[in-house]
């Protein structure tokens, strides 16, 4: 019998019948993926085409892919929790047994902010930077197929976790002692670490990849001043990435020292610390909201300057406010425990670092509000989407000032209030953003518009359904209702919970929704078929190409000599016409190198996980040389020879509609 | 929304993108090495992490023994040696590399190979005889730092080593090709920025430890 270490078949919890419900749900929505697959012969198609692409634009998308996926995941936590509490406020005990509601509760946290907010972001800028930059592909088109990979692998094992053992009962971020062996002798902090250690090294790579991007591939003419928003804030939220998240690895691999080895960084006894982990782990929370947030900050710029036919207000504020905001982020992380005891000094610095922060913030909405101010403003999804951003962002934004005072927060800690505030930043300000991105660049992307009407009841919901999930909490918050309580006996706070809950419905009316546009969307896509590769009469470079853009983005590099390149190009009646003749291009061939690699990353972190050594060992053996094998494969790249350009190109000069 | 995109003139620069002679831009190296320098500043933050959280917990001895009782500056002194002088050599490398002497080339790489090795040996077997005393990692919080931080180090330098054999097996196959030059430089980066972490680590663990 081969040593399993810890893994049993008591690790499948037969007796949950909410777990098996979800597991037959997951085994069989996979079995009919790849039934589907098999039916139609698109096996080859898919790797080939799809997960060994290194086109940067199809490895944004699959990112998306799996951040919608994971919204999915994430939000049916959410509807969980959301009805335990309503059901078992007044002295029941609900449906979810604490063992249960307390996964539920870490689960959501980490995949809403690793597995759906993360990917939707690099996804966005995965397929958006190099195009308003002018360039072919990424810096390092093998290492971005590879981050990817590695992104799904940490998202493989959170998933894995549901079926097979258990996830970390501790909050999202495992805070020790809790977390450490003593009180969490399960697997499920494991999972915790192994899915994050392996997405973060991903999500590491991606950033070092976009910031060098940014950096080295701009098309000539294009300085820094002249550089789109969203590319200026893609740049800060990389470089963010890249001094932030070596933080989180760093920790992270002193909580498993402590957990595999008997070591004792955060324990409480051996002279181990807890409360370092708290500060280490904030060092890279604090940035990471913001590594979230300055690309969302990116795409409302330029949808409301798109959709209000004004050049964005205040365009170099803005990136002088983003670059003070990549600079602040690092010097706040301490008003999340104001209440360790640090002193009042300490306390005070930090709550004045960070009532400074969102000054930046604060000229940011003036910037937008003044963009709108004599524009032409259509209401469009993205726009909506954008409006409602700034109302809710401002609300929100004013309640965490409230909390940036040392004395309040001592009151409001952990508190509703507090879930009430980062509900409001990150669904007013991530969420939001995303879905704004999501279909302003969905038909630069697959090259048909979605459903407008859809998508504005699906905003609707949203905005409706947030309002009413989370105005509650501020107010249980205030009465002294704590977070991740599993069941509390106050008639009081019943009728907020019951009307969150149904605020928690409202929001899953907005999702059904933007599954209905999707898919209605894919049926009329000859209706809505995006014909110029400009649909929103764009300003900035990835509308001067097709929809969807060619896999080698531009036939020829354009010269830029404005920030709004493709607006001023269109102004000089230069926008769009074949060229007299076109050139060969150097691409790069796909690698299926990076999907291997992650296999194998995935491989070491379920051993590691249920101590299986010998397969630890021996997936890293054989990684390491798949590794080192894939240095010597010298067939990198390729000339896509000129008269397919020229094909590829004609073809699109065709079905352009020629202007009255 | 009305259809603003026409069929027109392409701008001139376009124009003459393609018909000029040039070849399409190639990365000539400088891409590589700067994705690996930021790639550097991240492991220097993770160094950072590590440093600090020495720094915390350097006199949470709990009762065991203390840097002063532990260390003998003597034996890390030829450790620190071994590093520096693998440095050196590396850099001798590099000039062989860009002068394309690809003999001398390798000869440096196995010096510093070498040297590399020594440094691993004498830290792992400092590593056995601290845990044979029973100062092992799991004795005390200064010593799960101690370990972790001199430890942390140590896996990048059997990283570079590795790393290095593979770039002596790419040299031999194919010589000082650009790909290559790039590579060594990389690794170069490396193993000097390795070097800068040690004396950090000499400084601040057995330096001020002992003192």
């Amino acid at each position: 019998m081969m040593d399993m270490g810890k893994l049993t078949m008591g690790a499948i919890p037969f007796d949950q019948p909410i777990i098996m419900g979800a597991m037959t749900f997951m085994v069989l929505g996979g079995l009919a993926l790849v039934a589907l697959i098999t039916y139609f012969g698109r096996w080859r198609w898919l790797w080939s085409d799809w997960l060994t692409s290194v086109d940067h634009k199809n490895i944004g998308i699959m990112y998306i892919i799996l951040a919608l996926v994971m919204l999915l995941r994430g939000f049916s936590d959410a509807v969980m929790m959301r009805t335990q509490q309503a059901l078992a406020s007044t002295g029941g005990p609900g449906y979810l047994p604490p063992e249960h509601y307390d996964q539920v509760f870490t689960a959501h946290g980490v995949i809403m902010i690793f597995f759906m907010a993360m990917p939707f972001i690099v996804g966005l800028m995965n397929l958006v930077v190099p195009l308003q930059i002018g360039a072919r592909d990424v810096a390092f088109p093998y290492l971005n197929n590879l981050s990817f990979w590695l992104t799904a692998a940490g998202a493989l094992l959170i998933n894995v976790s549901l079926c097979i053992g258990e996830f970390a009962r501790t909050g999202w971020l495992a805070y020790p002692p809790l977390s450490e062996l003593q009180f969490s002798p399960g697997v499920g902090v494991d999972y915790y670490i192994w899915s994050l250690q392996i997405s973060g090294i991903g999500t590491l790579l991606a950033g070092v990849n976009m910031i060098t991007t940014i950096l080295k591939m701009r098309a000539p003419g294009m300085t820094l001043m002249r550089m789109p928003i969203f590319t200026w804030t893609s740049l800060c939220a990389n470089m963010l990435i890249v001094a932030a998240f070596p933080i989180l690895t760093a920790t992270l691999a002193m909580l498993s020292l402590d957990r595999y080895l008997g070591m004792h960084f955060f324990t409480n006894d051996g002279g181990g610390n807890p409360m370092m982990y708290i500060n280490l782990i904030w060092a890279w929370g604090h940035p990471e909201v913001y590594i979230l947030i300055l690309p969302c900050f990116g795409i409302f710029s330029e949808v409301i300057s798109t959709f209000s036919s004004k050049r964005l207000f205040g365009y170099t504020s803005m990136v002088y406010a983003t670059v003070c905001i990549t600079i602040l982020s690092f010097v706040v992380w301490l008003h999340h425990f104001f209440t360790m005891g640090a002193g009042a000094n300490v306390n005070a610095f930090f709550g004045i670092t960070t009532m400074i922060i969102s000054i930046p913030t604060g000229a940011k909405i003036f910037n937008w509000l003044f963009t709108m101010y004599r524009g032409r403003v259509e209401f469009t999804t993205p726009v909506l989407w954008t409006i409602g951003f700034m109302i809710t962002f401002v609300i929100g934004g004013m309640t965490g000032v409230l909390m940036a005072l040392p004395a309040a927060d001592f009151v409001l800690h952990n508190s509703l209030f507090l879930i009430a505030h980062f509900h409001n930043v990150i669904i007013g300000g991530v969420v939001f953003g995303c879905m704004a991105g999501f279909s302003y660049w969905f038909p630069k992307a697959v090259g048909f518009k979605l459903d407008e009407r859809l998508g504005k009841i699906s905003f609707w919901c949203w905005f409706i359904g947030f309002y009413m999930a989370f105005m509650p909490l501020y107010v249980l918050g205030l009465m002294g209702m704590t977070r991740r309580l599993n069941h509390v006996d106050n008639p009081v706070w019943h009728i907020y919970l019951v009307f969150a809950m149904v605020g928690a419905g409202i929001i899953m009316l907005g999702i059904i929704a933007q599954i209905a546009q999707i898919a209605v969307s894919v049926i009329n896509r000859e209706k809505l078929r995006d014909l110029t590769g400009d649909p929103w009469n764009g300003r900035t470079l990835e509308w001067a190409v097709a929809s969807p853009a060619p896999f080698y983005n531009f036939a020829a590099t354009p010269h830029v000599e404005d920030q709004d390149a493709f607006w001023d190009l269109k102004q000089q009646g230069f926008a769009m016409g074949p060229l007299p003749a076109y050139r060969q291009i150097h691409m790069p061939h796909n690698s299926g190198t990076g999907p291997i690699q992650a296999g194998f990353a995935a491989a070491i972190g379920f051993a590691l996980i249920w101590h299986i050594w010998w397969l630890a060992i021996g997936a890293f053996a054989v990684g390491l040389v798949v590794t080192i094998l894939h240095t010597f494969n010298e067939k990198r790249a390729y000339y896509v020879p000129s008269e397919q350009v020229a094909r590829t190109e004609g073809r699109y000069y065709q079905q352009l509609p020629v202007q009255a | 929304m009305t259809v603003q995109a026409r069929l027109g003139t392409p701008h001139p620069s376009l124009v003459s993108a393609v018909l000029d002679a040039h070849e399409e831009h190639h990365d000539d190296g400088s891409t590589t090495t700067l994705g690996f320098w930021i790639y550097l500043m991240s492991d220097c933050v993770l160094f950072a992490a590590v440093f600090a959280s020495f720094a915390v917990l350097r006199d949470q001895t709990a009762g065991g023994p203390s840097a002063r009782e532990l260390f003998s500056l003597p034996y890390v002194a030829v450790e620190t040696g071994c590093l520096l002088v693998s440095s050196f050599t590396y850099g001798m490398a590099m000039i062989a590399a860009e002068r394309h002497k690809q003999t001398a080339v390798l000869a440096w790489l196995g010096v510093t190979l070498l040297l590399g090795l020594s440094f691993m040996g004498l830290e792992l077997h400092e590593f056995g005889e601290l845990i044979a005393e029973g100062a092992g990692p799991d004795r005390s919080a200064f010593l799960s730092a101690f370990f972790t931080l001199v430890g942390t180090h140590g896996l990048h330098v059997a990283s570079g080593m590795v790393w290095m054999v593979v770039l002596i097996a790419h040299v031999l196959r194919r010589g000082l090709t650009a790909d290559n030059l790039t590579r060594l430089t990389c690794l170069s980066l490396f193993w000097h920025f390795l070097d800068i972490v040690w004396i950090g680590v000499f400084t601040i663990v057995y330096l001020m430890g002992v003192a």
